[in-house]
C-alpha cells in the first residue's frame, strides 16, 4: 500500500467525523416531529421505526463488515490473494447456499410478525380507547383545509384545535385533487379522497403547537396548505369552541361554495354556525349523476345520509 | 368547427412559454439540435449517418444509439434536479427562489417522466443491445427489423416530451399523474397530454424491444448453452424482459383510459360521474413497481459479471443467483400496494402487501451475499467498474433498510410522500440501476468500441458521484423525519429545513461534476484510443462468450458460431487452452432498413397530433404508420453475404498490431 493512499484514506475518514459532527450539532436544535411524538399513536409508529431498523442491522452490519473485510483482504495488490486465490471455488454447497437464504428469511418471519401486530394495533381506522371523544369531518381544498367540528357546529379553517388525552375521529375527504392529510408529532397520515370518506384516529397527549402538511400534490396552491394544530387544555378546548359559536362568520353551503374556490395559503379562519348537512352535501356531490355540473343547493333538498 | 380549429386543433400563439427559464431552455434546445444538424451536414456525414447508424438493424449500433438518446436525456433530466434543488434551497420564508409553483411542478413531473422512461430505461435497452447477443453467442437479435423500430419508438417519445418545452407545457401532475390531478378539470392545458402520448410511444418501443430480447433469449442461444449455462447477465435479462412483456400492457391501458377521460369526456378516474381514481391508482403501480425490478434486475446481472471477473472467480451460488431472479420476478406482482397504504385500506391487505414486500428482500439479501462470497478468496482488481460496485452495495444496501421500515405499513403512514421515501427510491434508482449500467458501460466498452476506457477520469467521476449522492440524498432521510414532504416548492423558515436543502443542492452540483467527468472520460479515452487499444479482444480476463471475440466485436459478432460446454464457456476454454476455430464460411446478415425511422415518424406525428387535438395529423399518422408495418410485412427480408475470406481478414485485422485499424 503506498504511502499517498493512506493519506487518502485518513482525509476521507476524517471529512466523514466533520460532516457527522456538524449534523449531530445541527440536528441536536431542530424539530424532528416524526421522532418527537406528542401522542400515543405517534409513538408507537416511531417504535416500529426504530425496531425494524434494528432488526434490519443484524443484517446488514455482517454485510458490510464482510464486504469491506474482504475487499480488504483479497485485494490483487495483497499478498494473501495471490496464496489463497482459489478461482473455481463457487460455494456451489447446498448447506452454505442454504445458510444465505436462511439467515434473512428468519429476520423477515420475525419482522413479519412485527407487521401484523402494529398494522392491526396501528390500523388509522381502529378507535382509540376513552372516556371521551371528539368527531372532526377535515376536506381538502384547493388549497387549503377545512375542519369541521359537527358537534360543536363550528369549523375552521387551516387551524386544528384538539382538546388533550381525547381521541379524535378524523373523517377524511377532499373536495378538490386528492390530498394527504399528516400531522406527524401525533401520527401518520391517510389520504383525502373527493366523494369518498377515509378515517383516522388521533390522539394528543401532549400540550403545544404543532404542524400539519399536505403530502399529496394536488396543484398549484399545495406548497401553502399547512395548518397548525394546537393541543391544548379541555377547558381552554372548551373557551376556543365557546368564542368561535360567537364568531360571526356562518359556514352556510353558499358561503362554503366560495370559500372552496382556489386560494393561496390562506390564514387561520373559524366559522359558526356550520349547516348540518354540509359535510354530507360535499361528500355526495361526486356521487351524483353529472354530479361536476349540478348544483349543491338542490342536491341540499334530497336527505342525504352520511355514507 | 373552424378552419382554424381543424387544422391547428388547440395550438395558438399563446401556448409558447414566455417565461425566460422555460424559454432559455427551449432555446437552448433547438440551438444544440441546429447546431447537430450544421456539424453534420459541414462534415458530410449524411449518408453514412443514414446508411450506416440511422436505418442499422445491427445490435450493437442500435445499442449506441440508445445509449446517446439516454446520455442526451441524462442531461435534460439533470438540469431539470438542479433546478428543482435550487428551487428548494433559495424559496423560504419571504423569497418565492426561480419558479413559480406551476412551473416548479412541470419540472418535478418532467424529471421524474425523464429519468425513468427516456434515461434509465435508454440505458438498459442500450446495454442489453450490446452485450445480449455477444453473451449468448448469436449474430443478431430474434427480430432485428423490430429492434430498430423500437429504438426510433422509444426516440420518438423522447422527442414528444421535450417538445413541450418549445410548444405549449408540460404535466404538472407529477410522474405518474394521479388523477383527479391529471384530469381535464384541474390540468386543462395539454401538459398531461404531452405525458400521456410521449410515455405510451416511448412504452410500446420497450414493450416490443421486451419481446423482442424474451424470443432473443429463448430461441438464439447457441448450441449447447442449456438455461443454467447462460451467463447471469442474461438470466437478469430474461427476468426483466418477461416483467415488460407483462407489465407494459398495464400502463398502455391506462394511459389510453386517462386519455379517454380527458379527450372524449369518460369518467374511468374522475372524481364524479362514477369514475374512480383508486383504480387509476392500482393500476399504475400495477405496472410500476414491476418496473423497479425491470430496471434493477440487469443491474444486478452486470454486477454479477463485474464481481466474478474482476475478483478473478466463478460467481459463488449460481443457482441461488437463478432462483433469486426467479422470485424476484413472481414476487414483484405481489407488492403493488405498499405505494398507498394511506389510502385507507384495511389492515388484512395492508399486512398482506407489506409482508410480501419485506420477503422481496430476501432474494436480494442472498445476491448481496453471492456477491460478497465470490470476492472470498479473489484476487480483486480495483478498476472503475468494480468501485461501482462497492459503491452500489454499500447504498443499495442502506436503501434496502430504508424499503423495508416503509414496507411496514405502521411506519409508512409516517414517511409516505415524505423527502424519506424521495430519498429511499433515489437511492435504489440511482446506486441500484445507474451505478449498474456505469459498471456495465465501462466493464463492456472496450467491446463495443476496442478500446477501453481511461481509469483516472473513471475513477473520479465514481467519487463525485458517490460524494455528490451522499450530500444530495442523506439530508433528504432527515428531512423526511423533519415532516418535509415531497413536491414542495416553497416552505416556512421556521420549520428549519433549509440548511439540509442546501447541502442537497450541493450534492446535487457535485453529482453533476461527476457526470461532467465521464463525458471528459469519454473524450480523453478517445484521444488516447491507439494506446488504450484492445487487440486481445479481452482485457479483463473475461469468463464469458462475448470476450473471446475481436474488439470492437465484428458486425457479425462471431465468425464461427460457439458451442458450449460449460457455464463460464470462455473462462474454460482458456483453461483448457483450445485453440480459435478458424473454419470460417459465409455469413449472411440483414439489410438495413428505413422502415423502422419512417414507422417512428408517422408515429410521432399521431402522438403530436393528438396532443394538440390536431386530428387530420393524427389520424394521417396512425394510418401511415399503420400502412408501413403492413408494406413492411409483404417486404422480403433482405439479406447480404459476407464472404468467407473477408471474416477471416477481419478476424485477423482486428487482432493484429501492425494492422493498425483506424477506429
Amino acid at each position: 500500500m503506498k504511502r499517498s493512499s493512506i493519506y487518502r484514506y485518513i482525509a476521507l475518514g476524517g471529512l466523514v467525523v466533520l460532516v457527522g459532527i456538524g449534523t449531530a450539532f445541527y440536528l441536536r436544535g431542530a424539530n424532528i416531529p416524526v421522532l418527537e411524538p406528542a401522542g400515543p399513536i405517534a409513538f408507537q409508529e416511531r417504535s416500529v421505526i426504530f425496531i425494524t431498523l434494528l432488526l434490519c442491522a443484524i443484517v446488514v452490519i455482517p454485510v458490510f463488515v464482510l464486504l469491506f473485510w474482504f475487499a480488504w483482504k483479497y485485494r490483487a495488490s495483497s499478498p494473501e490473494a495471490h496464496v489463497q486465490h482459489r478461482p473455481d471455488w463457487d460455494h456451489a454447497n447446498i448447506a452454505f447456499e442454504f445458510a444465505w437464504w436462511l439467515v434473512p428469511t428468519a429476520i423477515i418471519a420475525v419482522l413479519s410478525v412485527v407487521m401484523w401486530q402494529s398494522a392491526h394495533a396501528l390500523d388509522p381506522y381502529k378507535p382509540i380507547p376513552g372516556n371521551d371523544s371528539l368527531t372532526i369531518e377535515v376536506v381538502a381544498l384547493d388549497w387549503k383545509w377545512l375542519f369541521i367540528y359537527p358537534a360543536q357546529g363550528i369549523a375552521s379553517l387551516n387551524l386544528l384545535e384538539l382538546p388533550q388525552n381525547v381521541p379524535v375521529t378524523f373523517k377524511i375527504t377532499a373536495d378538490a385533487p386528492m390530498n394527504s392529510f399528516w400531522i406527524p408529532q401525533l401520527g401518520g397520515q391517510i389520504m383525502a379522497m373527493p366523494g369518498m370518506v377515509t378515517q383516522l384516529n388521533l390522539l394528543a397527549s401532549k400540550l403545544g403547537t404543532y404542524n400539519g402538511f399536505s403530502a399529496n400534490i394536488s396543484g398549484e396552491g399545495f406548497a401553502g396548505m399547512t395548518f397548525k394544530v394546537n393541543a391544548v387544555s379541555a377547558n381552554d378546548f372548551d373557551a376556543w369552541v365557546q368564542s368561535t359559536q360567537s364568531s360571526s362568520t356562518p359556514l352556510s353551503l353558499a358561503a362554503y361554495t366560495a370559500l372552496a374556490e382556489p386560494s393561496e395559503y390562506n390564514s387561520p379562519a373559524q366559522y359558526a354556525p356550520v349547516d348540518g348537512d354540509l359535510y354530507a352535501d360535499i361528500v355526495m356531490k361526486y356521487m351524483m349523476p353529472a354530479s361536476t355540473t349540478a348544483s349543491m343547493p338542490e342536491m341540499n333538498s334530497m336527505q342525504m345520509t352520511m355514507p | 368547427m373552424t378552419w382554424n380549429t381543424f387544422i391547428f386543433g388547440n395550438l395558438s400563439w399563446s401556448v409558447f412559454p414566455t417565461n425566460a427559464i422555460a424559454v432559455g431552455g427551449g432555446v437552448f434546445m433547438v440551438v444544440a439540435f441546429v447546431v447537430v444538424l450544421a456539424l453534420i451536414t459541414y462534415f458530410k456525414w449524411w449518408k453514412s449517418l443514414w446508411n450506416n447508424w440511422l436505418t442499422s438493424v445491427d445490435h450493437k449500433r442500435i445499442g449506441i444509439m440508445y445509449l446517446i438518446v439516454a446520455t442526451v436525456m441524462l442531461v435534460r433530466g439533470g438540469a431539470d434536479a438542479l433546478l428543482l434543488r435550487t428551487q428548494q434551497a433559495t424559496s423560504v420564508g419571504a423569497s418565492n427562489g426561480i419558479l413559480s409553483s406551476n412551473h416548479f411542478q412541470q419540472i418535478f413531473s418532467a424529471h421524474g417522466s425523464i429519468m425513468i422512461f427516456f434515461v434509465a430505461m435508454g440505458f438498459m435497452f442500450g446495454l442489453i443491445n450490446l452485450v445480449l447477443p455477444l453473451q449468448i453467442g448469436s449474430r443478431d437479435v430474434a427480430f432485428p427489423f423490430l429492434n430498430n423500430t423500437s429504438f426510433w419508438l422509444f426516440a420518438a417519445g423522447a422527442v414528444l416530451i421535450n417538445f413541450s418545452l418549445i410548444v405549449g407545457d408540460f404535466s404538472a401532475a407529477g410522474w405518474l399523474s394521479y388523477p383527479p390531478l391529471s384530469e381535464l378539470a384541474y390540468s386543462p392545458t395539454t401538459g398531461v397530454d404531452y405525458w400521456i402520448w410521449s410515455l405510451q410511444i416511448g412504452g410500446i418501443g420497450s414493450l416490443l424491444s421486451g419481446i423482442n430480447f424474451l424470443v432473443t433469449i429463448v430461441k438464439k442461444r447457441c448450441q449447447g448453452m442449456t438455461p443454467m449455462k447462460m451467463p447471469m447477465f442474461v438470466w437478469t435479462v430474461l427476468g426483466s424482459m418477461s416483467l415488460v412483456v407483462f407489465a407494459f400492457p398495464i400502463l398502455t391501458a391506462t394511459l389510453a383510459l386517462l386519455w379517454l377521460d380527458r379527450t372524449l369526456g369518460m369518467h374511468f378516474f374522475t372524481a364524479g360521474g362514477g369514475g374512480n381514481m383508486m383504480m387509476y391508482v392500482n393500476l399504475i403501480w400495477a405496472w410500476g413497481h414491476p418496473e423497479v425490478y425491470i430496471l434493477v434486475l440487469p443491474a444486478f446481472g452486470i454486477f454479477s459479471e463485474v464481481v466474478a471477473v474482476f475478483s478473478g472467480k466463478k460467481l459463488a451460488g449460481y443457482a441461488s443467483m437463478v432462483g433469486s431472479v426467479i422470485a424476484i420476478v413472481c414476487l414483484s406482482w405481489f407488492v403493488w400496494l405498499h405505494h398507498f397504504f394511506t389510502m385507507g385500506a384495511g389492515a388484512d391487505v395492508n399486512t398482506f402487501f407489506g409482508i410480501m414486500t419485506a420477503v422481496i428482500a430476501i432474494p436480494t439479501g442472498v445476491k448481496i451475499f453471492n456477491w460478497i462470497f465470490t470476492m472470498y478468496r479473489g484476487r480483486i482488481r480495483f478498476l472503475t467498474p468494480m468501485l461501482w460496485f462497492m459503491g452500489f452495495a454499500v447504498l443499495f444496501t442502506i436503501g434496502g433498510v430504508a424499503g423495508v421500515v416503509l414496507a411496514e405499513p405502521a411506519a409508512d403512514y409516517q414517511l409516505h410522500n415524505s423527502l424519506f421515501l424521495v430519498a429511499h427510491f433515489h437511492t435504489m434508482i440511482v446506486s441500484g440501476v445507474l451505478f449498474g449500467y456505469f459498471a456495465g458501460f465501462t466493464y463492456w466498452f472496450p467491446k463495443i468500441f476496442g478500446f477501453t476506457l481511461n481509469e483516472r477520469w473513471g475513477r473520479r467521476a465514481f467519487w463525485a458521484w458517490l460524494v455528490g449522492f451522499i450530500l444530495a440524498f442523506v439530508p433528504l432521510y432527515i428531512l423526511g423525519f423533519m415532516g418535509a414532504t415531497r413536491r414542495l416548492d416553497h416552505y416556512s423558515a421556521s420549520l428549519g429545513w433549509q440548511p439540509l436543502f442546501i447541502v442537497a443542492g450541493i450534492g446535487t452540483l457535485i453529482i453533476a461534476l461527476g457526470f461532467i467527468f465521464q463525458l471528459v472520460q469519454v473524450v480523453v479515452s478517445i484521444r488516447n484510443r491507439k494506446a488504450a487499444r484492445d487487440y486481445s479482444g479481452d482485457p479483463w480476463d473475461g469468463r464469458t462468450l462475448e470476450w473471446s471475440i475481436p474488439s470492437p466485436a465484428p458486425v457479425y459478432n462471431f465468425a464461427v458460431l460457439p458451442v458450449v460446454e460449460a457455464r463460464d464457456a470462455f473462462w474454460n476454454t482458456k483453461q483448457e487452452g483450445k485453440s480459435r476455430e478458424t473454419n470460417f464460411k459465409d455469413i449472411r446478415m440483414p439489410e438495413n432498413s428505413a422502415l423502422g425511422i419512417l414507422i417512428a415518424l408517422f408515429v410521432f406525428f399521431f402522438g403530436f397530433g393528438a396532443v394538440w387535438h390536431m386530428w387530420w395529423l393524427a389520424s394521417l399518422g396512425l394510418l401511415g404508420s399503420i400502412v408501413t408495418v403492413i408494406a413492411r410485412t409483404f417486404a422480403e427480408p433482405e439479406e447480404y453475404v459476407i464472404s468467407a475470406t473477408e471474416v477471416a481478414l477481419t478476424e485477423s485485422s482486428l487482432r493484429d498490431p501492425s494492422a493498425a485499424i483506424a477506429l
